[in-house]
């Protein structure tokens, strides 16, 4: 006999059926998964889901029986009171009671249920945006830094002296420019020293004398080490990014933001923590919500309860910076803003927004993304709200300030996109 | 007796508690087989058992059980399933599988107890195996030897399809011949074509024949009206053919005339994989009953020569229960007959009637009555038998009575169903037969036949079901799988269910078309 330990075999042996089996039942999971992602929280959105999708187009057809008519026998266990010809009355929907048929997947109408792995779920969600993988290296680069190790440079302080960088250029300098070995030297000395105690052939110790001159002046020419010789360790700065990231949803609140608007911009919120997630290991949420005060909320309020009340979007812009005061110094966090409105603002509050905006905001902020949701229907485009107008006196060519309309779901991920490349990070909708 | 002394390690348990390793393994698999091959006369292919775990158990599932597969979409569907019920805690998995191969190849699950184990090993790498290497139906129709290689073959094929001609394009020949994979088997072995030589002969012979028995008087009969001639056509034309076939897919794969050569290929992969199955589609219960009969008596073997604690054998006897439990009809359990319990059944009932027959045994089974040779029965039964004839042959009246078999006359017409036998003198033979019948494999799979396809015309492929009792084909289905045939084909495909004894026509579907260019 022969006994195999395969418990060490690679794992996943059916994993390219799995890729079959979801390519196959595509549609049907893209339409799953975007339903799942509707009821999900945000920072739920990478876990895994278990979705389950209708069975349309994943039935394997075979002939077989039809479950009714025709004639058929059975013969079945445990008969208690039965005689031969005893007549049973039919079960209401008149399946054959056991018996060999029945299909063999045990398959019926049902919905087939499975379970997505976070990986396979993200995937899809993100295809459902087509996501290109070129954004993720856009993204703008944190600013802390540190040293690394860069090659050599000529010049720096002697505690970064490289020894034996230095110690090799010079033995490579001493043998192109042929420097006496000290041994050479040595034997040179030790002859002329036994010819002067012997005191025979002076012919030989004059030469011998003139050789050790020239070679003691050779080797006081060409010196040990020189100065090009040496070298120093280089270091770089590199920007490091800081591994943590908190990202701000502000959205308005009031009356005029219909659930389709609150639903864009939910849909927008959770593209850019999943952006966000992928790119820091720590990533925090906070939402602030305003009318025409602002307040710190969690995300089941933020998205689902209702405030009835003016707008005032600066009092949002302000409960950002306490916060960021008093939590997240721009030191140690890289800090994102995504603000949802439908353009409404109190005309007075305007300056002040702005004002806030460029002069508090911005400079501690990596990225502040502002979003214009519009009703479905409508066409909006046409007109300037306030909070346009009062925003785009604050953009700047460059600056990390961006705004974008978006009116139906097809439209976030483009927005997205154009949002999160760098050189277009300015500029008009 | 001379067995307990040749084996040393007998007084010594095989092992305690529920820790195995693979010593113990080793050990009991060794101590297992002197009893099996000694005791019981069983004759295994080699043995190669392998250890995996839950996941690989699932892996294994989804590709029905064989070690390599090729890759498709319905295999990781079957997996998602799986795993969800096996999650959820719905199903355990099974505690083995095993492969007709050689060597025959068990897996054994790393979560088993070593109690389980021996189950286990007992179970598959002696019971199975012998079935495996013995019965003549696997001898006659699968290649225990080759079929590792030939999937391994199989596999790599897919594959190269695949990065040649795309996903896609294969995808689609593989589902169209899975949904015929049913249909895709050879159930008698095909005449043997003539070599030129012999057919010289066989044209000299007719010749002959012709000269000898020439009379003239047959020029002066009328000729057969245009009708006949016709039918003459047809039938000429099927001959040709080789019509009717029941194997669609050796049809199609032979005959249709857009596949390229990687698509006839892929079908002959399908359909022989289809046709390794085949066997182990007719012998469930025996298969099932010979693995059972087997454990049960070695566990008890290794009880008895204390070899295994009370507490292990408990442990087994509780799985073996658990096996081979037939819930009643009106328990909310029953699932239909357990194969398990009616296979491990007959063969206890068997070997009661070899040692202890009752004037009722002698009488129903003279041949082996009291033959005291219980395993020699056995093995001569699981050599020679299909379940649906080792029902017809040895289904006793004592067991009839024991499960309590009837048979139930259910007519779709009728308002109520009819009880038309028991287990009493009057009831047995009609519950036997009936119950070898629903065993038959041509009982519940449906007898289609390609029955004609002009090739010079329209090239339409006529199919036709013989109903048998009335039962038709589930709509729906058949819709789904005629256009699979269609996209094979490459014409349209016509499906016409007919009723086997008045050749009445009862249903005729419309013609389907192909709805995409395979080619």
């Amino acid at each position: 006999m022969n006994i195999i330990d395969r418990r060490l075999n690679p794992k996943g042996k059916s994993l390219a059926n799995r890729q079959r089996f979801l390519r196959r039942a595509r549609q049907q999971i893209l339409k799953a998964v975007r339903e799942a992602s509707g009821e999900r929280s945000i920072t739920d959105i990478a876990n895994g889901e278990r979705i389950s999708i209708p069975m349309d187009g994943l039935r394997e057809p075979s002939f077989r029986h039809a479950s009714h008519g025709g004639v058929r026998d059975y013969v079945v266990p445990g008969n208690k009171e039965y005689v031969e010809g005893d007549l049973i009355p039919k079960p209401p929907m008149g399946g054959g009671e056991g018996g060999s048929e029945g299909a063999p997947d045990g398959g019926g109408e049902d919905d087939f249920r499975f379970i997505l792995s976070k990986d396979e779920f993200l995937d899809i969600f993100l295809d459902d945006l087509e996501l290109p993988d070129l954004v993720k290296k856009k993204i703008r680069q944190s600013e802390s830094y540190t040293l690394t190790r860069a090659g050599f440079s000529v010049t720096g302080s002697p505690s970064n002296l490289n020894l034996v960088r230095t110690m090799r250029n010079s033995l490579s300098r001493r043998i192109a420019l042929k420097r006496p070995k000290p041994i050479d030297i040595q034997e040179v000395e030790d002859e002329i020293r036994a010819l002067e105690e012997s005191g025979d052939d002076p012919q030989r110790l004059s030469e011998l004398r003139l050789r050790l001159e020239q070679l003691l002046s050779r080797s006081k020419r060409v010196p040990f080490i020189d100065p090009l010789d040496v070298r120093y360790n280089r270091f770089e700065h590199v920007p490091k990014p800081v591994t943590q990231a908190v990202m701000f949803c502000l959205m308005d609140v009031s009356g005029s933001m219909t659930e389709h608007m609150k639903d864009l911009a939910k849909r927008f919120f959770m593209l850019l923590y999943l952006f966000l997630t992928r790119r820091y290991n720590h990533v925090d949420i906070v939402f602030i919500r305003h009318t025409h005060e602002a307040k710190e909320v969690d995300e089941e309020t933020f998205f689902y309860s209702t405030e009835t009340g003016g707008t005032v979007v600066s009092t949002a812009l302000t409960e950002m910076k306490r916060v960021i005061d008093e939590r997240y110094p721009p030191g140690d966090w890289n800090i994102y803003a995504a603000q949802a409105s439908d353009g409404d603002n109190t005309s007075s509050d305007n300056a002040h927004a702005a004002d806030l905006l460029e002069n508090s905001i911005l400079p501690q902020t990596q990225y502040f993304a502002y979003i214009e949701v519009g009703a479905e229907y409508k066409d909006w485009l046409g007109r300037e709200t306030d909070l346009w107008r009062t925003y785009k006196g604050v953009l700047k060519p460059g600056g990390n300030l961006a705004m974008r309309k978006v009116r139906v779901r097809s439209q976030i991920f483009p927005v997205f996109r154009d949002l999160f490349s760098k050189e277009r990070a300015h500029g008009s909708p | 007796m001379a067995l307990r002394e040749a084996t040393p390690a007998d007084q010594a348990l095989l092992f305690e508690g529920a820790d195995w390793d693979f010593d113990k393994v080793r050990r009991a698999f060794d101590v297992i087989e002197t009893i099996a091959k000694g005791e019981f006369g069983l004759d295994t292919y080699p043995n190669q058992v392998e250890v995996i775990t839950a996941e690989q158990m699932l892996d294994a599932y989804s590709s029905i059980g064989l070690p390599l597969m090729y890759k498709h979409w319905s295999f990781g569907k079957r997996f998602a399933q799986d795993e969800v019920l096996y999650r959820k805690g719905m199903r355990g998995l099974a505690y083995e599988i095993v492969i007709n191969s050689s060597p025959c190849i068990s897996y054994i699950m790393e979560e088993n107890s070593m109690a389980m184990q021996t189950l286990v090993i007992a179970h598959a790498a002696f019971g199975h195996n012998h079935f495996f290497k013995n019965n003549s139906l696997f001898k006659q129709w699968t290649d225990a030897h080759g079929i590792l290689d030939y999937m391994e073959f199989a596999k790599a094929f897919i594959t190269r399809c695949e990065e040649r001609h795309g996903h896609h394009v294969v995808e689609r020949v593989l589902d169209a011949a899975h949904a015929l994979m049913n249909h895709g088997v050879h159930r008698y072995p095909r005449k043997r074509g003539y070599d030129l030589r012999q057919e010289q002969e066989r044209e000299k012979e007719r010749q002959a024949y012709f000269e000898q028995t020439y009379n003239d008087l047959w020029r002066t009969v009328p000729k057969s009206p245009a009708t006949y001639q016709g039918s003459r056509e047809l039938a000429e034309r099927k001959k040709r053919l080789r019509l009717p076939e029941e194997n669609i897919l050796y049809f199609l794969e032979k005959t249709a005339p857009k596949l390229q050569p990687w698509q006839r290929e892929i079908l002959r992969i399908v359909r022989n994989i289809s046709q390794y199955f085949y066997p182990q589609k007719q012998t469930k219960v025996m298969n099932e009953g010979c693995a059972t009969m087997v454990h049960y008596h070695i566990i008890h073997q290794l009880h008895e020569r204390k070899l295994i604690t009370d507490g292990a054998f408990m442990e087994i006897l509780h799985s073996h229960t658990n096996v081979v439990f037939q819930p009643d009809f009106d328990d909310p359990r029953y699932g239909g007959l357990n194969p398990y319990a009616l296979g491990f059944g007959m063969m206890q009932d068997i070997k009661r009637i070899c040692e202890q027959p009752t004037g009722e045994d002698r009488e129903w089974f003279p041949e082996f009555a009291g033959n005291n040779d219980p395993w020699g029965t056995l093995r001569a039964a699981w050599a020679d038998f299909r379940d649906e004839s080792f029902i017809q042959q040895f289904l006793s009246p004592a067991l009839i009575r024991k499960m309590r078999l009837f048979k139930v006359h259910n007519d779709d017409d009728a308002p109520d169903m009819e009880v038309t036998a028991i287990h009493n003198e009057r009831g047995y033979r009609a519950v036997r037969k009936a119950l070898a019948r629903s065993y038959d494999i041509s009982h519940h799979e449906c007898d289609i036949q390609i029955v004609d396809v002009d090739l010079a015309g329209d090239r339409r492929l006529v199919l036709q079901h013989r109903v048998t009792n009335g039962i038709l084909l589930d709509e729906d289905e058949a819709i789904l799988v005629l256009r699979h045939i269609a996209n094979l084909w490459g014409y349209e495909v016509r499906l016409i269910e007919v009723d086997a004894e008045t050749e009445m026509t009862l249903r005729e579907y419309d013609d389907v078309a192909p709805t995409i260019n395979l080619a």
